[in-house]
């Protein structure tokens, strides 16, 4: 798709996300690396490019005001897509069990434990590609390492954002310590994975290099998702789906402000892991 | 004499005897003396041999008779020799004649000189009397004219050339002994012999004499006594005894025969002195330069020795040269100011002076000379807000103090100016702020290494003390005070957090975020464990109001956690806390504000979740990092098949 966008007029296109999950997930990028730049400066505060970095945001006080900003709204889109859930359950009128368990459920299943062996096969080169559907099994870890995340980052950081309200409950002052090293390993194991792994599995890996708009523009062509999501393609097709599923093709604008901000983002996601990575080498105990 | 009352009554009869017996050979003398015709001749000159009978009796000598002092006289063989020896009066009075032998009468005499008295022109030769006599030409009230016969204005004597007192017995009479002498008939008022004394009268010069520099003091208090006491104001009365040198003598101020109530005016008046030094032009050649040694009359009119002659600083003055000042030296303010002079003599200021160190500073270098003006005028070199100049002309940056100074502190006027304590007193005007003297001290500044200086680690706290009571006294009960903690390493001290020269407002960032380098200097461990925790992660970002050290801990009143009145002890620590997190409780206190992950024992719940998040990131990423390598290989694959299958595919 990334490479020849100039014929994307001639292709039919199936809407893979809708505009709520694709405005979600924007709020997602931009609050997460805000998260990001903000609490690994704090965590690497003793090394210089990070008390750089700081002052160029306006010093400790705005990068704390800019992190607790961003937590609000990780506590908005997670409330949101809760809302999103429950709304789509009662839109398709089953109820929540049916729902999870889905052939469109994000929730892993034994068919991922399956296809993940399949996929270890065709790595080494002894199987044919598997035939994904909808959700691959590492886009579903994806999903789920960032519900986890926002649920003990969130609740930790909470802790720390409110220290003197929950010691007053009962919570012992060494809590904020522990509290503290989970919410910092946590987020340093979301931005590591998030930048290495997710940037890799979903814009790195060279069949999508250098990224996958579909986030972004929210669709993709016919023949693609033949290519990627076959099993997908063929429930749709069987089902008479497909036709409904067909959008008109993403604006040259659309297209266009997907791939600036897609890179911005990417760009700042790998300069943080950068710097992390030199900090832990060099700096880190 | 009870025990011995025949050696007594032996004595006394053979005195009596010696009597009967002298009067009785006086008597045949006079048998022949007593003729006033009795005529010799001696060197073609008739010489009387008369001798007054009436007179002689009346003498001193009376009793004793002729042969005691004409003992070349056989009285069994008479008439006797013409030609007599010259009586001896050493016979009997043998300390006078050595103190007149060696002096300058006696000297005279043995020259030959027609002038020079013998014992005889004084006290006369067989109608000697008895100096308490008031008939007696040595008698106290004719001593002036006994000594005037020689030594009046117009007298051969006082033509000599040696002589340089001029009209002394003119003076005398109208001076202020003369005046008791002769219009009070004071009897114990000085004569010519109270000064010079009778017989062992000695040039100035000689060391030995009364009227020596070194001796005059010595000679006017045989009457004056304690004079010192009344000279309190002119003179350091100490120094009269221990060091006699620094004061002028007496006759500097009074003149020796003209001593009058009113002094200085006729002595070394001022007037004398601005003769000369009025004079702008006037010049005076030192190592081969030309100084000027102009005194302006109307600046040390105003200074603080306004009121002082001349003579009281500029003490050697002698009459002996010409100008009286000549080669006087340099004025010793010890005169006055002797405890000064001693703390300036052992600072570093005095030793390396008295080295001959041409850099170091003397008394007028600061103070000015004639200028000198108290601490309390505002034009004043040693007023407080002038201070930091005056030392600054040898310590600022370059010059010639700052230059040979090889220790830490540099740029001292500069950052001084920027501290607290420079900013208070040049720019909020404040007098009472601290400059350079008040933790050097102004004398007896010395270099920090020095056990005695002010400003050593010993003895700084007290230094500070001074104007920092309060503080100070907290200190002093403090774990880092010496007489709390007994240890050997290095206790801190004031300066060693809020520094010296660059002193400033505790309040101002660079304090606070620099106090966390000071305390870890010594205290390193716990520094390294507060900044892994919160507090010192935003310090580290530049955090200021973020709690530092002394926050928690107190700053001059830091004690141990254990003591109750520590700021951390358990009655304490929540209010401690409150001031900066108003809900402070006793849960929220036993945070850790100085964890560490890495300690088992110490933090075993920090320790176990650190690994485990460890354990879950090496996990995940060692998962997916091979999960990664894997695919890459393969997708490259893929991609070369794909795009070789479309050139095939376009081939064909």
């Amino acid at each position: 798709m990334a490479n020849n966008t100039h014929s994307t007029h001639n292709k039919k296109y199936i809407e893979r996300f809708d505009s709520f999950s694709r405005f979600l997930h924007l709020l997602v990028i931009i609050s997460f690396l805000s998260l990001a730049i903000t609490g690994m400066v704090i965590k690497f505060s003793g090394v210089g490019v990070f008390q750089t970095l700081s002052k160029l945001m306006g010093g400790y006080e705005v990068t704390g005001f800019i992190h607790r900003f961003a937590a609000v709204i990780t506590f908005i889109y997670f409330t949101m897509h809760i809302g999103y859930l429950i709304r789509k359950r009662k839109k398709r009128g089953i109820p929540f069990k049916a729902m999870l368990k889905g052939e469109n459920s994000l929730v892993p299943n034994k068919k991922d434990l399956i296809e993940f062996g399949q996929t270890m096969k065709w790595f080494l080169g002894i199987g044919p590609r598997p035939e994904y559907g909808r959700w691959t099994y590492w886009e579903k870890f994806d999903y789920f390492a960032v519900f986890w995340g926002v649920m003990v980052i969130g609740c930790s950081g909470l802790l720390l954002w409110f220290p003197e309200f929950f010691t007053s409950l009962g919570i012992p002052g060494w809590f904020i310590n522990v509290a503290t090293i989970i919410h910092s390993d946590e987020a340093l194991l979301a931005v590591g994975f998030i930048f290495t792994v997710h940037f890799f599995n979903t814009h790195f890996r060279p069949d999508k290099f250098p990224m996958d708009p579909v986030i972004f523009t929210g669709s993709v062509t016919i023949e693609e998702m033949k290519k990627d999501r076959p099993r997908e393609y063929t429930l749709l097709k069987e089902s008479g789906e497909l036709e409904k599923k067909m959008v008109e093709p993403p604006s040259p604008l659309l297209e266009k402000a997907a791939r600036i901000f897609g890179f911005t983002a990417l760009s700042i996601g790998l300069l943080i892991i950068i710097l992390i990575i030199y900090s832990m080498i060099f700096y880190y105990k | 004499m009870h025990r011995y009352p025949y050696l007594f009554l032996f004595i006394f009869l053979l005195v009596h005897c010696i009597n009967i017996y002298a009067q009785d050979e006086s008597e045949i003398c006079f048998e022949c003396h007593g003729d006033r015709t009795l005529i010799t001749e001696k060197n073609g000159k008739e010489v009387s041999l008369f001798v007054n009978s009436n007179r002689f009796k009346k003498s001193v000598h009376a009793d004793i008779g002729c042969i005691s002092c004409h003992q070349d006289v056989n009285l069994d063989d008479l008439p006797h020799n013409e030609n007599l020896a010259k009586v001896d009066c050493s016979i009997c009075h043998e300390q006078a004649v050595t103190h007149f032998d060696r002096s300058l009468h006696g000297a005279a005499l043995r020259q030959g000189k027609y002038l020079a008295p013998t014992c005889a022109s004084c006290h006369g030769k067989h109608d000697i009397l008895s100096s308490t006599n008031q008939n007696a030409k040595t008698y106290v009230m004719n001593i002036p004219s006994l000594c005037g016969n020689c030594h009046k204005e117009g007298t051969p004597v006082s033509k000599l050339v040696s002589v340089k007192e001029r009209h002394v017995l003119e003076d005398y009479t109208e001076s202020i002994h003369g005046d008791g002498l002769f219009r009070r008939g004071l009897i114990v008022t000085a004569v010519c012999t109270s000064c010079h004394s009778s017989h062992d009268i000695l040039p100035h010069e000689n060391p030995e004499s009364t009227i020596n520099r070194n001796n005059i003091a010595n000679t006017c208090t045989q009457c004056h006594r304690q004079i010192e006491s009344v000279h309190q104001k002119v003179i350091k009365g100490e120094l009269w005894e221990k060091e006699p040198h620094k004061i002028p003598v007496c006759v500097d101020c009074h003149p020796p025969h003209q001593v009058r109530r009113v002094f200085y005016e006729e002595s070394f008046p001022d007037k004398l002195c601005l003769s000369c030094h009025s004079n702008k032009s006037l010049q005076k050649t030192v190592n081969g330069k030309r100084i000027s040694i102009f005194v302006d009359q109307d600046e040390l009119s105003h200074s603080a020795h306004g009121t002082n002659p001349c003579i009281k600083c500029h003490t050697n003055i002698s009459n002996s040269r010409n100008p009286v000042c000549l080669n006087s030296g340099k004025v010793d303010c010890s005169i006055c100011h002797p405890q000064l002079q001693t703390e300036y003599n052992s600072s570093r200021h005095g030793t390396l002076h008295s080295a001959g160190d041409s850099n170091a500073p003397y008394c007028t270098d600061c103070h000015g000379n004639h200028n000198t003006l108290p601490k309390t005028d505002l034009t004043s070199p040693i007023f407080s807000r002038n201070i930091p100049d005056l030392c600054g002309k040898c310590h600022r940056e370059g010059e010639k103090a700052a230059v040979r100074y090889k220790g830490p502190e540099h740029e001292i006027i500069k950052n001084y100016t920027m501290s607290i304590h420079g900013k208070g007193l040049l720019q909020s005007g404040l007098m009472v702020t601290a400059t350079c003297i008040d933790c050097h001290t102004s004398h007896s500044e010395l270099p920090f290494k020095d056990p005695r200086s002010s400003v050593n680690s010993n003895n700084i706290a007290a230094t500070c003390g001074t104007c920092h009571l309060g503080i100070y006294e907290e200190f002093k009960n403090s774990i880092h005070s010496p007489s709390v903690t007994k240890t050997d390493e290095k206790l801190p001290v004031c300066n060693d957090c809020h520094f010296s020269h660059t002193i400033e407002r505790v309040d101002e960032d660079d304090f606070r975020q620099g106090i966390l380098s000071q305390c870890g200097r010594c205290h390193m461990d716990v520094t390294e464990t507060y900044f892994d925790t919160f507090h010192g992660k935003v310090s580290k970002l530049g955090s200021v109001k973020t709690a530092k050290c002394y926050d928690c801990h107190g700053s001059h009143n830091i004690l141990p956690t254990y003591n109750p009145r520590s700021t951390l002890s358990r009655e304490n620590v929540i209010n401690t806390c409150k001031r900066c997190h108003p809900n402070s409780n006793r849960k929220f206190v036993g945070y850790l504000t100085h964890a560490t992950h890495h300690d088992k024992d110490k933090y075993p719940f920090l320790f176990y979740t650190f690994w485990f998040m460890t354990f879950l990131l090496v996990g995940t990423f060692s998962f997916f990092g091979i999960h990664t390598l894997l695919w890459l290989p393969r997708a490259l694959k893929e991609k070369r098949n794909e795009k070789k299958k479309k050139q095939t595919y376009w081939k064909n």
